[in-house]
């Protein structure tokens, strides 16, 4: 019994190896056929609006309330060392360095990272992509690489957008309701916040996670099986493997960015 | 080399894995020919389709379109042949995102430089010769099944292809599209001087328009010819499928043990 | 949803992002306010410099003049090799004094420029003679316990 729950185990280990080669060699194909999401800017504008403009609201409503939650709960702990007029600083580097770029990750992964694979698992199910490559049209140029950079150039966007509501969040708790000094939450806060260090490296994180976040979007509506269950799995996989994906990484990134600030 | 046969196909064998779908086939369609590819479901029918377009390669054997070997192409060379091919899915595989208009616009789009103008004139035309002309403005979500299948025909027609598929183009229509889709296929060819390659399993649709019919069981061609030759065949395969009988050579139980073992009448007797 | 229109919200999400990320850049953060085209270098050697960072600033009379460019260590001399960067715009005494002091008691540290008497003004690339190092906490807690055990000892 034991022995074969550990053939299952390492049977179930090889197949997420090998689809996480098959995935990988997807990732390059979608950068290799990227010429025409370039060429015709257009069809990017089209799927930027799908990915990005309707992830818009979900991401500044978050945002908003996840900096007025950092704001309360970050002038409770400040009040006991007497450093409420820190909580400018507090809220903008939490935000800008770690918050804006993994929440707005994770919301982006769950609406348009969910909604891509469904779309393309839905496409493979109705013999679309195969009618499209039967007339000479590469379905991975024409409809991958589109979503693909779609998703790249939003994310960012979307984390710059979600940090900047949390920080008008935690300024609304902090300042018009609590009291704390309007002048310090701003003053203090611009010289804690660097530009390179902070919100730069709060980008590249964004942009990563985006990278990260579309082609597991992508592959797995790719790869799906052309059944109701199968895309309704494979959207699940996407929304869990984001997710899982955007913290482990996280950490990596940190690791790397902040680890030497002297 | 200027051949009559459009497509030829020699000894071709297939298979998905260990499991082998065409075990050896030979099959030819002429220039102008009306061709149907009938059998059972599951004996290899869309798999033909499928080597043909060079989605898949044969284990065994060539494909030829038109002189050329299919399984041989670079990808320039297969985009170039498929630019000459139209194929007709079974449900349509029209792209929901976008208008009727605008998926038979689709291939004028993407593989040539013409104008809008001229487009809009080349896509009315298509979907005249189908009848959908004043459908041009709907969405593939408003169209009744047949009326889908006519705008992927329609669809598939765009650029003048010198030959169509169509993957059971017959399946889940009522009598009337039923006639009409038929009665398009064997116009269009005639019309266009097409090639039509029908994989079917509806006989009697079928067998009306059709010059030449091939019967494909367990990965084989067990029976040829035209259609009023398969019309009369004694072969017991071909008999049971266009006269629609319950049992022949295609059994009507799946394998099981014997009967009265299963029950276990035998056992009550001890 | 017709192609104009589509085009018209993507155009305003990403101008909307881009205010965003300008937003975070000026108002929460601080762009480098001084940049190398219009700045010149001293360097100042501290045989402490506590826990003076990279990018600290550099004030005088509580003004930000510059920030702290590098931190070497001197393996000659022993000691802590700081360069500073400052605007073009201010000069100072060649006998300027550096110090590094706190903000607020446990704050962060910077360097305090307090300037001298000369005439002549610091040109780029030239050092600061006159150096005060970081108070480090634990000398200062030593030396208080020390003194206590004096006056203890001498009663």
């Amino acid at each position: 019994m034991l022995r074969r729950a550990i053939e299952n185990l390492g049977n179930r280990t090889v197949q997420g190896v090998w689809r996480m080669g098959f995935a990988a060699r997807f990732f390059f194909a979608v950068l290799l056929h990227s010429g025409t999401a370039f060429r015709r800017f257009g069809l990017t504008i089209r799927e930027m609006y799908f990915t990005g403009v309707l992830s818009l609201i979900i991401v500044l409503v978050s945002g908003l309330f996840v900096g007025m939650v950092l704001g309360l709960q970050g002038y409770e702990t400040l009040q006991t060392y007497g450093s409420e007029e820190a909580l400018g600083v507090l809220v903008a580097l939490s935000l800008v360095r770690e918050l804006g770029p993994v929440v707005a990750a994770l919301l982006f992964a769950s609406r348009a990272g969910s909604a891509i694979t469904a779309e393309i698992g839905l496409m493979k199910a109705t013999e679309q992509l195969s009618a499209m490559e039967m007339m000479a049209v590469d379905p991975i140029a024409r409809v991958v690489a589109p979503r693909f950079w779609a998703g790249v150039i939003s994310m960012p966007l979307l984390a710059a957008m979600f940090s900047a509501m949390g920080v008008l969040g935690g300024y609304l708790v902090g300042v018009q309701l609590i009291g704390v000094d309007e002048g310090s939450f701003w003053s203090q806060m611009q010289s804690a916040v660097d530009f390179e260090q902070d919100i730069l490296n709060g980008v590249i994180k964004s942009v990563v996670f985006g990278v990260v976040i579309s082609t597991i979007a992508l592959f797995e509506g790719y790869d799906a099986p052309p059944t109701a269950e199968g895309v309704s799995g494979a959207t699940t996989r996407t929304v869990v493997t984001s997710s899982l994906a955007v913290l482990a990484l996280d950490f990596v990134l940190t690791a790397f960015m902040f680890r030497g600030l002297n | 080399m200027q051949t009559d046969n459009l497509v030829e196909i020699r000894d071709v064998a297939f298979g998905y894995g260990a499991r082998p779908v065409l075990k050896g086939v030979d099959l030819v369609a002429r220039r102008g020919q009306v061709v149907a590819i009938m059998g059972s479901s599951g004996c290899g029918k869309t798999t033909l389709l499928r080597l043909i377009g060079g989605q898949i390669r044969p284990d065994r054997g060539t494909v030829r379109v038109a002189g050329q070997t299919v399984g041989e192409l670079d990808q320039a060379g297969l985009y170039r042949l498929r630019r000459k091919m139209g194929m007709l899915f079974q449900f349509g595989a029209l792209f929901t995102d976008i208008s009727v208009f605008d998926n038979v616009a689709f291939q004028l789009r993407e593989h040539t430089d013409l104008p809008e103008d001229a487009i809009r004139d080349l896509v009315l035309m298509k979907l005249n010769a189908v009848g959908l002309r004043g459908a041009a403005r709907l969405m593939p979500a408003e169209l009744s099944g047949g009326m889908a299948r006519r705008v992927a025909l329609a669809r598939a027609i765009a650029l003048d292809p010198m030959l169509v598929m169509y993957d059971e183009p017959f399946a889940g229509l009522d009598p009337i599209s039923l006639g009409v889709t038929g009665n398009l296929i064997r116009r269009l060819t005639d019309t266009l001087g097409l090639t039509s390659l029908v994989v079917t399993h509806d006989v009697q649709e079928s067998l009306k328009i059709v010059d030449y019919v091939y019967f494909v069981s367990e990965g084989v061609i067990v029976a040829e010819g035209t259609a009023a030759e398969i019309r009369a065949s004694t072969l017991p395969y071909v008999h049971q499928f266009v006269h629609g009988e319950a049992d022949g050579p295609v059994p009507f139980h799946y394998p099981a043990p014997a009967y009265a073992d299963d029950l276990r009448l035998g056992a009550r007797h001890a | 949803m017709n192609r104009t229109t589509l085009d018209l919200w993507v155009g305003l999400f990403v101008v909307a992002g881009i205010a965003a990320l300008l937003f975070l850049a000026l108002k929460v953060g601080s762009m480098n306010t001084v940049n190398t085209s219009d700045s010149y270098e001293v360097v100042a050697r501290f045989e402490n410099i506590g826990g003076l960072k990279v990018r600290a600033p550099v004030k005088s009379a509580g003004v930000v003049v510059g920030r702290v460019a590098a931190i070497r260590f001197d393996n000659e001399r022993y000691e802590a090799a700081i360069t500073l960067r400052l605007d073009k715009r201010y000069a100072f005494p060649k006998d300027t004094s550096a110090a590094i002091l706190t903000s607020g008691l446990l704050g962060e540290q910077y360097v305090g420029l307090a300037p001298g008497g000369d005439s002549v003004k610091l040109k780029d690339q030239d050092q600061i003679r006159l150096t005060q190092d970081a108070v480090v906490l634990e000398n200062l807690i030593g030396q208080f316990l020390y003194g206590k055990a004096q006056e203890g000892a001498s009663q």
